[in-house]
């Protein structure tokens, strides 16, 4: 059974390879160059082929496989279905549903564009993320142990924050003097706020006895904010720059409709007023994969830093 | 001369949540001499805990004096050492770590390093350094939390029914732990508790408390020598004497009816 499971992946790809070859395309559908689903379901095949050879001899792989092979196999099954839907029985809209064939070209054919705009993205996302993320736990910290601060600048951040940072649109158009420092502003707000109200909420519910314990053991107030303050209200500043990053990938595509050059954004938005909607998949695609992996270094980062929360909480 | 506390003429006031004006401790007056271990013991509310408190410098007074081998407190200080009824460990650092806190926040943990492993042996935590706390016992957060108060060699030793939140066997236990320690380190104790037996079997002099005004209503030297049986009379006509103080000592009745 468990044999049987992990060869499923295999099967499932040759039923796919199988359907694409026997079976004709569609003649609503334009040809694409090359037939790149094919050369993708071969490539699956190859890798998951060596994957099941090194599994003889590595039992780490053996159980990542037997864990993930069906899943594996649904998912290749559930390409075989797109491609039977578009590219041979022209089912749903050929217009909106391309054949696979051709968004998997424009990953390639289109590859050193795209990495382009990926980079103009990620110049755009890293500046106004850091910037938001820092300002916004210097603020946290600011409302959390300073009741001046929070005097004046609490109301400030209840009546700014809400506002959607989209809806500044005009304002900062007018403000910055190009698009790219304008929506570098645009997504720093948006991962500003909720990184600011989990700071300092994070540190108001620290339990006052961990401040009285530190300063009985002859620890100055510098040091109870650094080495008390900031680690125990870490689990909710994490939760803070989840949500403040979830915020900037919205903002960044609705920035990038601000006058760009380039960027991943733009690039969909530009593809779907030319109708090319292959270019729009594989931007999504790009898209997909590229926050996928952030949001995946994000969580590590916090399984290192909180790894003291291992069997207390789990979030 | 080190570890004398005096306390003279101290008050406190509090306005409550109803806006009623409190008096926590009215002129209270204690001399606690080096070396010795003293319990405040007294029903809720009066004050003992605010007095603890007040010595460690968490807390200020309204009124009177209050001071350390005569150099009056004004703010906590590492030479008072305060365990809490939680452990109040912090839960980011191995038990070492929160062991060695003290000396990293003071700058000395280099010169006096090595005062954390043997602190960490006298309380018998010796494997669990590399632990955290949620995955020890009460009882064992309760000796790291100890550990941490001392590793500073404070003068006096403050303790915040540091044991009320054990079950009463760790609790006997911890109590024989405190004690040795206590007599190894040669500091002053003070200690808060609820637990008239455990204010007898540890103290040298039991202070009784009343509330609403707090006041001191009696102190006890305990002539007892240690180690002290905790059923032998002795220790029951103590115990019944502070009893009585509190006025808990009740009556005996001749009963109505015989079996």
């Amino acid at each position: 059974m468990k044999h049987f499971i992990k060869s499923l992946p295999i099967f499932s790809i040759l039923a796919a390879l199988a359907c694409d070859i026997l079976l004709p395309d569609s003649a609503q559908h334009p040809v694409a160059a090359h037939s790149y689903f094919t050369w993708a379901l071969l490539i699956a095949l190859a890798v998951y082929a060596a994957a099941l050879l090194i599994s003889l001899n590595n039992k780490k792989v053996r159980d990542k496989l037997s864990y993930s092979a069906l899943f594996y196999a649904g998912a290749v099954l559930v390409l075989n279905i797109i491609n039977l839907l578009t590219a041979k029985f022209a089912v749903l809209p050929v217009l909106y549903f391309p054949s696979l064939d051709r968004v998997f070209g424009v990953l390639v054919e289109d590859s050193a564009f795209l990495a382009k705009c990926l980079a103009y993205s990620a110049r755009l996302l890293i500046f106004g993320w850091l910037g938001g993320a820092i300002v916004g736990m210097l603020t946290g910290i600011g409302i959390g142990f300073n009741k001046t601060f929070a005097y004046w600048v609490q109301p400030l951040v209840r009546v700014l924050g809400p506002i959607p940072s989209t809806a500044w649109i005009p304002l900062v158009l007018i403000a910055f003097p190009n698009a790219v420092s304008a929506s570098a502003f645009l997504i720093a707000l948006a991962v500003w706020f909720p990184t600011t109200v989990l700071t300092s909420s994070g540190i108001a519910s620290i339990p006052n006895s961990y401040f009285e314990v530190s300063s009985t053991l002859g620890a100055d107030s510098f040091y109870r904010i650094t080495k008390v303050g900031l680690p125990a209200a870490m689990p909710h500043m994490f939760l803070g720059l989840f949500n403040g990053t979830c915020a900037s990938f919205i903002t960044l595509v609705t920035a990038e409709m601000l006058g760009a050059k380039y960027g991943i954004g733009w690039y969909i938005n530009w593809q779907k007023e030319m109708m090319a909607y292959a270019n729009v998949y594989a931007g999504l695609i790009i898209i997909a994969v590229s926050f996928f992996i952030l949001i995946t270094l994000l969580f590590k980062l916090r399984d290192h830093v909180l790894s003291w929360q291992k069997g207390v909480i789990k979030w | 001369m080190v570890g004398n506390i005096s306390i003279s003429g101290v008050s406190k006031h509090f306005v409550n949540p109803n806006r009623e004006h409190i008096t926590a401790l009215d002129n209270v007056t204690l001399d606690i001499p080096s070396g010795s271990f003293v319990s405040l013991i007294g029903p809720s509310g009066c004050g003992k805990s605010t007095l603890l408190r007040m010595i460690s410098g968490l807390i200020t007074m309204d009124s009177g004096s209050l001071s350390l081998d005569d150099a009056p407190i004004t703010a906590p200080g590492a030479d008072r050492g305060f365990m809490f009824q939680e452990h109040t460990l912090f839960p980011w650092l191995s038990i070492y770590d929160n062991i060695a806190f003290g000396l990293r926040a003071r700058g000395i943990y280099k010169q006096e390093k090595d005062r954390v492993d043997e602190f960490i042996d006298m309380v018998g935590l010796k494997g669990f350094e590399h632990s955290y706390p949620h995955q020890l016992s009460g009882g064992m957060c309760q000796r790291a939390s100890l550990a941490r108060a001392l590793v500073g060699k404070p003068k006096v030793l403050l303790l915040d029914e540091p044991l009320g939140a054990l079950d009463a066997f760790t609790r006997m236990n911890m109590q024989d732990e405190i004690l040795r320690i206590w007599k190894e380190t040669g500091m002053t104790a003070i200690m808060v508790t609820h637990d008239v037996d455990e204010a007898v079997y540890l103290s040298d002099k039991v202070v009784v408390m009343t509330p609403r005004p707090g006041r001191i209503t009696g102190i006890l030297d305990i002539k007892l020598s240690r180690p002290r049986a905790r059923s032998s009379e002795d220790f029951l006509h103590y115990r019944a004497e502070i009893l009585r103080k509190l006025h808990y000592g009740g009556t005996i009745k001749e009963p109505s009816y015989y079996i």
